[in-house]
């Protein structure tokens, strides 16, 4: 059965539409790559499985269970508070810049999710993070604060965070694009073993050769809503819709291809620059 | 001209009225700091008519003169046959108009902090009371402390004007030594290095504070 099943996906932000109409499913230990041009609605549909945001209407499934209250066409509306927040922790979610806990060390920020959410004792929330932090390779940042680690430090602690819960999807919201280049193999690094532990990861990046390797499969949205689907390999090398190659061919040329909020990247003339891996 | 045996004279007179604004000065500030608080949080909160109240409240206290505030409790509440001795009138005025501002700053403090923090808490299944209490308001603590800190002066300040129901304060203590002594010059500038001496003490509690308490993030 598929982890999450997601139908009729729609969401508008005042005027504006951001998804129309947006089916997929996701099997278990499945991982799938969504790659777009800038404003074409990827982080939008994370955040919407996720419901940070609420779509105007659609179905949204995790392991046989309604996210909310909607059917196809009618509107969607939010689960109570409580159910939502219950739901919401068995989905881990990565954001772009991290949003560590400021005022917690690494091990709290890994510990807080089962202390107050899932009510495990406080000693015993403290005894579980180590071998989780561990295994990611931040053993000795366990006591200290998010302002004395990197990014990529950071976004490996906020991952940990997620698979604190013990998810059973792990969402990724651009995981690389606000960290400093030389810093993004390590992230990337801590992803790949995720995969091989056979975690079920939804991933919007514009790590291709990332994508290659590790994706099942490739969902390539523009405009707010899929245009192609496929195999990485098919996608990548024999894309079907003029605006997967168009797009491609930007990513290709330029490497970093839109991020306004952050530090501009002065485009890079040597495509062998961008492969990273 | 200057009689500086005049000021040695009244130092204790005056430590005894320094004594009573301290004790007005710190009971005002504990219930301005609670009920602020609590106003602020409510201001962040989901709930329209609490939001509303809380606005309604700080709109009143920024609006209108601590004086006729404090008159209002002072000498318009036995109208309504409530009888506040001046020294708990002065203590509850001080406290109410504290506690506008610091609901002000409270709220400022909150929606300062970054949206991805409350989302990231969100995101791991924490309520929104939990995401208030283990998240922002930590953050927020650390953050209110200077403007907090420019409060708690203005409100150690504020309360000479007690001295115009009588309560025996500083600024009221010295005005009863003028009154003896026709020496306004002398016992105000006596007065006033009080006030100095208190503020400083405050300043540098918060900034101890600031330093010890919440340190790196």
């Amino acid at each position: 059965m598929a982890i999450l099943r997601v139908e009729h996906l729609s969401k508008s932000f005042g005027a504006t539409t951001v998804l129309t109409d947006v089916a997929l499913t996701v099997e278990k230990g499945e991982i799938l790559i969504v790659i777009g041009p800038s404003g074409s609605g990827k982080t939008t549909l994370l955040r919407c499985i996720h419901c940070l945001e609420h779509p105007d209407r659609g179905t949204i499934v995790l392991d046989g269970v309604p996210f909310g209250r909607g059917d196809g066409p009618g509107a969607w509306r939010p689960d109570p508070p409580r159910e939502l927040d219950a739901k919401r922790g068995r989905v881990g979610f990565v954001f772009q810049r991290f949003n560590l806990f400021a005022n917690l060390t690494a091990l709290d920020n890994v510990s807080i999710g089962p202390r107050r959410v899932l009510g495990v004792p406080a000693a015993e929330a403290r005894t579980r993070p180590p071998p989780l932090l561990g295994r990611l390779g931040l053993a000795e940042h366990a006591a200290k604060l998010p302002s004395q680690l990197s990014g990529g430090q950071q976004q490996r602690v906020a991952i940990a965070r997620a698979l604190s819960m013990d998810p059973l999807l792990m969402l990724f919201d651009e995981p690389t694009s606000a960290l400093d280049p030389e810093l993004v193999d390590e992230v990337l690094q801590t992803m790949r073993q995720l995969a091989r532990s056979g975690m079920t990861m939804i991933v919007v990046t514009h790590e291709l050769d990332f994508a290659r390797e590790v994706g099942d499969r490739v969902l390539f949205m523009d405009g707010g809503r899929i245009v192609e689907e496929g195999r990485p390999e098919e996608v990548f090398s024999q894309p079907r819709e003029e605006r997967t190659r168009a797009f491609l061919r930007r990513l290709l040329r330029t490497g970093a291809p839109h991020h306004p909020i952050d530090h501009e990247a002065p485009p890079r003339t040597d495509p062998a620059a961008d492969r990273r891996a | 001209m200057f009689d500086f045996r005049l000021i040695v004279e009244s130092i204790p007179f005056l430590a005894k009225g320094a004594v009573y604004t301290v004790q007005v000065s710190v009971l005002a500030i504990v219930f301005g700091l609670v009920l602020g608080w609590m106003l602020g949080l409510v201001a962040v909160s989901g709930v329209r008519w609490l939001r509303a109240i809380a606005w309604g409240y700080v709109q009143f206290i920024r609006g209108t003169p601590l004086l006729v505030q404090i008159f209002l409790i002072y000498f318009g509440l036995p109208t309504l046959g409530i009888n506040i001795p001046a020294y708990w009138s002065g203590v509850i005025a001080l406290g109410l108009n504290s506690a506008g501002f610091q609901a002000e700053i409270v709220r400022a403090g909150i929606e300062s902090i970054d949206r991805g923090q409350t989302e990231a808490a969100r995101s791991i299944g924490m309520s929104s009371f939990q995401t208030l209490v283990f998240i922002l308001v930590p953050q927020t603590i650390r953050r209110v402390i200077p403007p907090l800190t420019n409060e708690l002066i203005t409100l150690t300040k504020s309360s000479s004007l007690l001295s115009a129901i009588a309560v025996l304060e500083l600024t009221h203590a010295g005005q009863a030594i003028i009154a003896r002594t026709f020496a306004p010059f002398e016992i105000y500038a006596a007065v006033a290095v009080f006030y100095l001496v208190l503020v400083a003490a405050l300043s540098r509690g918060s900034a101890l504070l600031e330093r010890r308490v919440f340190v790196n993030y």
